[in-house]
This record gives C-alpha cells, sequence and structure tokens, in this order.
C-alpha cells in the first residue's frame, strides 16, 4: 500500500470507499426508515385500493403523476449534460460528469415508480411490455403510456451503460489497493481491466458513441412524457409546445439538482479541491440560460391561450392565473425566475451558496409547474357540470416525501462504494497531451508528479 | 349489414327526473359508495342529468341534460388505452375490458365527456342488497374503469333470442335500462344502420346536435332541442 503515498489525487478520491464515519451510518438509517415508511404507505394502498389516494372524478392524475414527471424531469441532468459537455470536450466537466450520471440513474429509478405506484392493479403493470403470451395480445403502440415505457426503459439502460463505461478503470483502481472481499467485488466490476493501450481506445470509442446516442434519447424521453398529457384534447393539455417546453423544464430542474448534489458531496466528502467555485458558476450560467428558456415558453404558451379565447382552456387558463390555483402558480413564477434570476446573473451572487439557493428554489417552481399542468386541466374539462378539485391524502404525501428520502439514500450509498468523481478522467485532464494512461501506479504517480 | 347501435336524447322532453339513473344502478350492478365518498367525487353513475341554469331567480330557467358514454366513432378513450381494455366493437360501441384493465385512468382523462367511473375500492353490497344484483352483468373489482355499455348484456341477449326464432330484431324491443324506465320518453335506443328505425329517423331532425361535437370524436348519440335557444354561461 506504501506505493499509493504517491498518488494524492488517487488517495483523496477512494478514501471515502475506505473510510466511513459514524454520521453515515447514522443518516443511512434515519433515510432508510423514512424510505420504509413509503414502501409501509404503498403496501396499505395496495391492500385497501388507490382510494386511499386523493384522485376523485374527473382528477384522475393527481400527486403520483406529478412525481413522476418530477422525477424523470430531474433524471435530464445528468446523462445529457455530461454527454454535451463530453461532446465539446469542456475541460471543467471532468469532476462533474460522473455525480452527475448517477443522479440520472437513480431518478429515473424513482420516477419509473411513480406510474407503478398509480395504477389501478399495479401488478399487471408488465402488460406494457410486448411478451409473447397465449393470448396472442401485445400492447396497444397507439397509447402515449406504451411509448412511454419504451421510452423509459431505452433510456435507463443507455444511462446505465453510460454511467459504467468509465467506472471500469476506477474499479481497477480500487481493485488494485484493496484486498479480499473487496477485490474480489472490484475485480469482477472492473471486468478485467488491465489498462492496455487497446483496451484504453475501446473504452475511447465507446465512451464516444453513448455519449452522442444518448442525446437524442434524452431529448425523446421527456418529449413523449410531454406526449402522454398533449396528446389527449384536454384544455391547456393539448399543446403542441408541450415537447420542447417540456424537455427544457426538464434540463432545468436536472441541472439544479446537480447543482444541490455537487455542493453537499463538496462538504460532506471534502472535496473542496476538486468541485471549485467555478464549476458551480459555470452550472449556475446554464441555470440562468435555463430560467430564462423556461419563462419564455411558459410566456408563449399562456399568451396564445389568452389570445385564442377558447372557452374551456380560458377556465383553467384563469384558474390558475387568479383563481384556486393562483398561489400556486404565482409561487411557481417566483421560484422558477424571480428568485433565480437576479442570484445568477449578478456575479457577486453567482457563487456555491448562491447557486444552491437558486437551485432550491428551482425544485420547488419545477415541482410545481408539473402540479398545475396535471391538476387544474383535469379538474376544468370542457363540461363545466364535472368540475372539481384535488387534495393529497397522507399516503401520497409520504411515498413522495420517501422518494426524496430514497434519492438521497442511494446516493449517499453510490458515494461510498464508487469513487463520485472520475478518477482516471482527472488525471487524463492533468495531462498536457493526448494521454497514455494506465493503472500502474508507479506510472501514474510519475504522470502526475509531471504534470505541468 | 352489421348493427350501429345509437341513442337519441330529446332535451325538450327530459323532466330531470333521474328514473335513467336509478334504473342504469339497478340493471348493471353499480355500486353506491356513500355520501361520504360521494362528496369526495367518487360517486359512479354511467348515465347522469347534468343541471344548468339560465337566468337568476325567480326568473331562473333549469336545463336538464342527460350524459352517457357517447360511443364514440373516433373515440380518444380507446386509442390511449395501453391494454386494449378500452376499444371498439364491430358494432360501433366502445367496450371497456374489465379483465384487461390496469387502471391507468388515461382514459377517463381522455374523455371530453368524462362518462367514464373508476372504482377506487372493492364495490360492496350491504346485505340483503347483494340478492338484488343482476347475474347478467359481471361484478368490477377495485382499481379498473367502467363505463356505459349500452346494456350490452341486453343485445347479446336480444340477438340471440332473434337467432333461435330465426327472425329479425324488431326495432324498439331491443332497449337499454335508461331508455325503458325513462317516463317521458326521451332516451330513444336503436339501431343507426336500420333507416326505418326511429332512433335513426330522429337523429336526422333538424333539431338534433352532437354534445362537444367540435372535438371530431364522431358521437353516435344525438341531442335534439328547440333551436334558439343557447346554453347558459355555467359559471
Amino acid at each position: 500500500m506504501n506505493r499509493t503515498r504517491n498518488n494524492p489525487l488517487a488517495d483523496d478520491l477512494v478514501r471515502p470507499l475506505f473510510h466511513t464515519s459514524v454520521w453515515f451510518y447514522g443518516a443511512v438509517l434515519v433515510l432508510a426508515t423514512v424510505v420504509l415508511a413509503g414502501a409501509a404507505a404503498w403496501g396499505y394502498q395496495l391492500w385497501y385500493g388507490i382510494g386511499v389516494a386523493g384522485i376523485n372524478w374527473p382528477v384522475f392524475w393527481g400527486f403520483y403523476l406529478t412525481n413522476f414527471v418530477f422525477w424523470i424531469g430531474i433524471s435530464h441532468a445528468g446523462t445529457l449534460i455530461s454527454a454535451i459537455l463530453r461532446l465539446v470536450n469542456a475541460r471543467w466537466r471532468r469532476p462533474v460528469t460522473r455525480c452527475a450520471e448517477v443522479i440520472t440513474v437513480f431518478a429515473l429509478m424513482i420516477g419509473a415508480l411513480f406510474p407503478i405506484i398509480h395504477l389501478g392493479r399495479p401488478w399487471l403493470a408488465f402488460w406494457l411490455a410486448p411478451y409473447p403470451s397465449a393470448r396472442e395480445i401485445w400492447p396497444n403502440f397507439r397509447s402515449p403510456l406504451v411509448w412511454d415505457f419504451f421510452a423509459i426503459n431505452t433510456y435507463l439502460t443507455g444511462s446505465l451503460m453510460f454511467l459504467l463505461l468509465p467506472m471500469i478503470p476506477d474499479f481497477a483502481l480500487v481493485r488494485d489497493r484493496s484486498t479480499g472481499w473487496r477485490k474480489r467485488i472490484y475485480g469482477a466490476l472492473a471486468l478485467g481491466w488491465q489498462g492496455t493501450t487497446k483496451q484504453w481506445h475501446r473504452l475511447e470509442a465507446g465512451m464516444q458513441i453513448m455519449a452522442i446516442a444518448i442525446i437524442p434519447v434524452a431529448v425523446s424521453v421527456h418529449t413523449i412524457v410531454s406526449f402522454d398529457f398533449s396528446m389527449a384534447t384536454v384544455p391547456m393539455w393539448h399543446s403542441t409546445i408541450f415537447g420542447p417546453y417540456f424537455v427544457a423544464g426538464a434540463i432545468f430542474s436536472g441541472i439544479a439538482a446537480l447543482i444541490i448534489a455537487m455542493a453537499a458531496l463538496r462538504k460532506l466528502l471534502h472535496l473542496e479541491s476538486y468541485l471549485h467555485p467555478v464549476h458551480f458558476e459555470n452550472l449556475g450560467k446554464l441555470l440562468l440560460l435555463m430560467s430564462l428558456l423556461w419563462a419564455y415558453f411558459v410566456f408563449a404558451e399562456r399568451l396564445t391561450v389568452w389570445y385564442g379565447n377558447e372557452p374551456s382552456e380560458m377556465a383553467v387558463f384563469w384558474a390558475t392565473q387568479r383563481g384556486d390555483y393562483a398561489p400556486l402558480y404565482w409561487t411557481m413564477v417566483i421560484c422558477n425566475f424571480v428568485i433565480p434570476l437576479p442570484i445568477l446573473a449578478l456575479r457577486q451572487l453567482r457563487t456555491i451558496a448562491g447557486t444552491v439557493v437558486a437551485s432550491f428554489a428551482v425544485l420547488v417552481g419545477m415541482w410545481l409547474e408539473r402540479f398545475l399542468i396535471i391538476v387544474p386541466s383535469l379538474g376544468h374539462k370542457q363540461l363545466p357540470y364535472s368540475w372539481s378539485s384535488y387534495a393529497p391524502q397522507p399516503v401520497e404525501i409520504i411515498i413522495m416525501i420517501a422518494t426524496f428520502a430514497a434519492m438521497v439514500l442511494l446516493y449517499m450509498l453510490f458515494s461510498k462504494f464508487v469513487p463520485i468523481i472520475s478518477i482516471w478522467e482527472m488525471k487524463v485532464g492533468n495531462q498536457p497531451h493526448p494521454p497514455v494512461v494506465t493503472t500502474d501506479e508507479d506510472e501514474l504517480a510519475g504522470l502526475w508528479r509531471a504534470r505541468p | 349489414m352489421a348493427h350501429r347501435w345509437g341513442m337519441v336524447v330529446d332535451l325538450d322532453r327530459c323532466t330531470g327526473c333521474e328514473a335513467c339513473v336509478t334504473a342504469c344502478h339497478a340493471e348493471n350492478n353499480i355500486p353506491t359508495v356513500g355520501a361520504e365518498e360521494a362528496a369526495r367525487g367518487r360517486a359512479m353513475h354511467w348515465i347522469r342529468v347534468e343541471r344548468y341554469w339560465e337566468g337568476e331567480f325567480p326568473e331562473a330557467r333549469v336545463k336538464f341534460r342527460p350524459v352517457l358514454c357517447q360511443q364514440c366513432d373516433n373515440a380518444p378513450c380507446e386509442a390511449v388505452c395501453p391494454t386494449y381494455a378500452s376499444h371498439q366493437t364491430d358494432e360501433g360501441l366502445n367496450a371497456q375490458v374489465y379483465n384487461r384493465c390496469i387502471g391507468t385512468r388515461y382514459c377517463a382523462n381522455a374523455c371530453m365527456y368524462n362518462v367514464r367511473f373508476f372504482n377506487f375500492f372493492h364495490p360492496q353490497w350491504e346485505k340483503p342488497l347483494q340478492l338484488q344484483l343482476n347475474p347478467d352483468v359481471s361484478l368490477r373489482e377495485a382499481g379498473v374503469m367502467e363505463k356505459c355499455t349500452f346494456c350490452v348484456q341486453r343485445i347479446k341477449a336480444a340477438k340471440s333470442g332473434a337467432k333461435a326464432e330465426k327472425r329479425e330484431l324488431v326495432d324498439g324491443a331491443l332497449q337499454p335500462a335508461c331508455a325503458q324506465a325513462c317516463p317521458a320518453g326521451a332516451l330513444v335506443f336503436g339501431d343507426l344502420n336500420d333507416p326505418e328505425s326511429r332512433v335513426a329517423r330522429l337523429a336526422e331532425s333538424p333539431r338534433g346536435s352532437k354534445l362537444l361535437e367540435e372535438h371530431g370524436a364522431e358521437p353516435k348519440i344525438t341531442y335534439l332541442q328547440r333551436q334558439g335557444w343557447h346554453e347558459p354561461d355555467a359559471q
């Protein structure tokens, strides 16, 4: 082990895997309890029927679908941003990519749970998969829900590969530093990585292909999620703007989630020398851009509806603009635009603390946006006789809180088992020339010392 | 030629007595959910009588509009169902296959008439009310959608009866429960493909219009009302 002393970078980034504080166990315990409470709430709902949730006639979709869209939106942080930054070869991306890609995978797993939780008979969810059955019935490919099923599965598979590929050299590094069961597990995960030139070439090629392929997949996923709404002739759902509007909103909330995750990692894992203020500065600028884009989309959507003055759409429009939902609507505008805009536009405020404050506001605002898209429209469909409202019930709120706890828990556990910052990519970033990198510790240490 | 079942609702005849609603509940084993659940918006009425007011009291004028599944030719509920639980039959009925329904409730959102109902809980009948259940109609479990079937069990029985007796169906002999119960004769059911049937002739009436026709769902229910009456502003 003594030769690892020559490699401060790897030492620093691998440390969380070998040293765990008592606070970590405490936090895991608390979070796991919350997650179990959510599981119990779901069990309660399965037992008594989905009537324990607040949905009613005709607001048949409520908190569950709001959370579904929200979490799928969060998933757009990672893979998409990381892929774009890789393709444009932004040097500052190196410490950011992995913690971003992990958000995608976990947020997708959580998001994909919600359509199942919200089903009347969730044990039959597998009917969405086209498998050969004795009844010879396939899913209905005209249904946007079936498109969703395929889009989310594709995105999850792609994001998982995109996350796992660049982890291979780091697994090999951990393997070479550990003994016993750790060595066996990381050895298996490293897939026989030896750091030969051939292997590096293949990894680079694979990464390149995935980075290009994942971008259209990511864009299509949230477009298809928006199609769940825009395909139905429900007032203010049936809009051509929904595809790009949802994608922009997804990236918006995704960047916010990434900034919060990075700030937490920086503080808790003492990564101050890797995640610099400049990273928050750059992501803050991206967040500013998305905030402006979001405001533009909302303006375009609202203006066309108001100008068109179609009665059933105007019912929804006024319900959100100055009716029952107005407090939520204006909170959304404040959180997504009024708060982040000055913080992110003024350089003095675009600090780590500033971007984190803006990001929390954006997460609240974007969650409200999803709620305000779903519920007021369903409560104000064409026939005024059936107008209705919606109030969430405890089971929906508990499950929602549990998924936030699950996200934090998964993220914490991940950072315990995998170096949360890609070590080999950091090393490559420290090279003056195109890399000839190996996992040989001595050679790496030499390269590290020889950095410019 | 295949049958194409349709209905005419004469708004000038409807008195809003809701006999159709009661008859439908009895015929189709529709559970009553109790006052509390009904107040939460969980009541299930495959046919309902919508009330709209015109003017202010005492000059108020009330208008009734029975709304049931419009059995659309171009039904928005069918396309969105991921499992084909909602689909069109050869005779133009929007069928709901309970066993195939997984409860996404997307069909109910897509339906602009809000005539689809969800079983939020398992249906229950207080004893001895379970004895009055109609044996021809299956019960639905928690988590599935249900809706007006145009009393498909009656259609099936009438068709097989006619076939056994080697005769044609007689117009008017076959009625869903709502039409049969309507004391004012406001609901007329029949085969739209039979040009001589009463429903087909009434559907051609100059008083006729379709509900939310502009959405292009091509409903098979025609509403009759005197022209010149304007729908009041319901806000």
